[in-house]
């Protein structure tokens, strides 16, 4: 017992991702957080089996009833179920959330590789367009580029990761400026690899990490910004269910039927609550320093 | 130190000229359709059309209409609003009052209670009471500002009868919208402080000055405090920068007729010179606020100067 404790079996060193995974599994609150996410994703996905309403199916003679076990989270001034338009409206955020850091991560991370790694005239003039797009508060700017765009959807997707923009590629741009020193990197330049296979091949592993970290915060980001500017009005039409928009709506309710604007409110939270300590358990994860 | 402002003075002119190059850009370019005719109306006659487009300078070549839109702002003028019938900037003016109130109200209340908590984690690092701390700021850091004033309205307006739910009449209309941002402001300031302190905690001078004998609650207060200030510093800054903008759910929800508010309207109006009007005046001031920031930050930390 004791000499094997000493001298532990022989194996292969494990690898970063492995060792990642190894101290994010041991995070327990993060494990349960990251079970509960694929549940209720699973229950978006599988909606129609989940919940026998049709989200915009009218329904007079049952509107406005309190939580029962017939309707878990009440139904609304129309008789329309609202777990069903809750479950409904998930995929309209999510997809949101999702899709526009999706885009962000693609536009963004070849302009952060390029402007760290090439520094100078390039470097200085991505950044200071990034420093102009910060400069504009973040929800008015998405507010006023949807209502020039155009209210729908797409536009709303567009907006959000337009202005998610310059934190990744700042992100993405310092940890290009510490590889680039880097000895490996100098290493594969003098075996004569070119610019672009660097960049790719051996500095953008690197920015991997920290880049999983911010895209999971962004998410969540990107979640609550959708819900945000559904809930003033702009993006998503009623009668399609969004989780902002429903908020809209039962705000005006709020004296009399409470429960339509508290669950879809209750389920941004926890989705956005689990995000953030998912993306907190992965950069712990990441952190050298801290210990499993 | 002089030559530090002056640089970084330097830096902030020609972000706010780019700034409202962008917005007089996005606003005759992007926009669909031809404005006058937006702002007349559909029941409007061609002539009626022709009048406001001759009026607000668009019959001119863009070149000249950005000329003169530059001339006019550098002058404070930013147009008159069509919806209100008045200068942009005295509707502003009343309504800027209130966003700054509201803004500073949240920032320090929210970053009082986020050092506290910030500091007090760092000191029981592992225990119960950092646990207990790291849960609730995360939860507080995940509420969506408008689930949160509802449900603050639901509680206290509604259900307790405590506080009015929209207006801006009297301190007591400015206690909810204040909790809301203060909310996600002490999270944010609790998570940044208690990293922070952590760092600092394990420095060398604290370890000198704890091993001088000195008690330690000196040792928290004079040396590790004012070390972790630095980075929350400007955090502070960005968040009074990106309030004075971004307040504009809480504005909305709580019927406060601030600048985000007014924005908000003004887009939905259409009210073109409005919205350009709001845009630059508030990404204006938040460069102003993060110049600001700057220059404090150089002011509590030496090594920023020379760097």
């Amino acid at each position: 017992m004791r000499s094997e404790r000493l001298f532990p079996k022989q194996s292969a060193p494990a690898g970063l991702y492995q060792l990642v995974l190894l101290k994010f599994v041991r995070n327990r609150v993060a494990l349960a957080g990251l079970c509960c996410l694929l549940l209720l994703l699973l229950a978006i996905l599988f909606a129609p089996q989940v919940t026998p309403y049709d989200p915009l199916q009218k329904n007079t003679p049952e509107r406005n009833q309190a939580p029962s076990l017939a309707h878990p989270f009440g139904t609304d001034k129309l008789g329309r179920d609202i777990m069903s338009r809750v479950l409904y409206g998930g995929r309209v955020s999510l997809q949101v959330g999702f899709l526009s850091v999706g885009l962000a991560v693609i536009i963004s991370t070849p302009l952060g590789l390029i402007a760290g790694f090439f520094g100078g005239i390039v470097d200085n003039a991505i950044m200071r367009v990034m420093d102009l797009i910060l400069a504009f508060p973040g929800l008015i700017l998405a507010i006023w580029l949807v209502s020039l765009l155009g209210s729908n959807i797409n536009n709303v997707i567009i907006a959000i990761a337009f202005f998610s923009l310059p934190t990744f590629s700042r992100l993405i741009r310092g940890v290009t400026l510490s590889i680039r020193e880097m000895e490996y990197v100098m290493a594969a330049r003098s075996m004569g690899a070119g610019s672009l296979r660097i960049m790719f091949f051996h500095i953008l592993p690197g920015v991997l990490g920290p880049m999983i970290v911010l895209t999971t915060l962004g998410v969540s980001g990107a979640i609550v910004a959708g819900a945000s500017l559904s809930f003033l009005g702009l993006g998503v039409r009623p009668p399609t269910p969004e989780w902002g928009a429903m908020l809209a709506d039962g705000r005006n309710y709020l004296r009399t039927q409470w429960w339509i604007a508290v669950f879809p409110g209750m389920t941004i939270t926890l989705v956005v609550l689990i995000l953030n300590i998912i993306g907190d358990a992965l950069r712990d994860a990441l952190d050298p320093n801290v210990r499993a | 130190m002089s030559q530090y402002i002056l640089r970084r003075i330097a830096i902030a002119f020609p972000l706010i000229l780019a700034v409202t190059t962008v917005v007089f850009v996005m606003l005759r370019v992007a926009l669909p359709g031809d404005p006058a005719q937006v702002m007349a109306g559909d029941r409007a006659s061609p002539d009626q059309i022709e009048l406001i487009r001759r009026k607000l300078g668009f019959d001119r070549p863009v070149v000249e209409q950005y000329l003169i839109f530059l001339r006019n702002f550098a002058q404070g003028d930013l147009g008159r609003s069509v919806k209100f019938r008045e200068p942009v900037m005295g509707v502003i003016a009343r309504a800027f009052p209130f966003t700054v109130t509201l803004t500073f109200l949240s920032v320090t209340v929210g970053t009082a209670i986020g050092l506290l908590i910030g500091v007090i984690t760092a000191i029981y690092q592992r225990t119960w009471v950092d646990n207990f701390g790291i849960v609730l700021t995360v939860f507080f850091f995940s509420i969506p500002t408008f689930w949160l004033g509802l449900m603050l309205i639901l509680i206290f307006s509604v259900g307790l009868r405590l506080l009015p739910v929209q207006g801006a009449g009297t301190w007591r209309h400015f206690v909810l919208p204040v909790a809301t941002l203060a909310v996600g402001q002490s999270a944010l300031i609790a998570r940044l402080t208690r990293s922070s302190m952590i760092e600092v905690l394990s420095t060398d001078y604290v370890r000198t000055a704890r091993s001088k004998g000195l008690a330690r609650r000196q040792v928290l207060m004079r040396h590790a405090l004012r070390n972790t200030l630095i980075p929350v510093i400007t955090v502070v800054g960005l968040s009074v920068g990106g309030l004075l903008g971004g307040a504009v759910i809480t504005e909305s929800i709580f019927g406060l007729p601030g600048v985000g508010r007014l924005a908000i309207d003004a887009i939905s109006n259409r009210d073109y010179p409005m919205i350009q009007g709001a845009v630059i005046l508030v990404a204006a001031s938040f460069v102003f606020v993060n110049l600001l920031v700057d220059i404090i930050y150089a002011f509590v930390d030496p090594r920023i100067r020379y760097a």
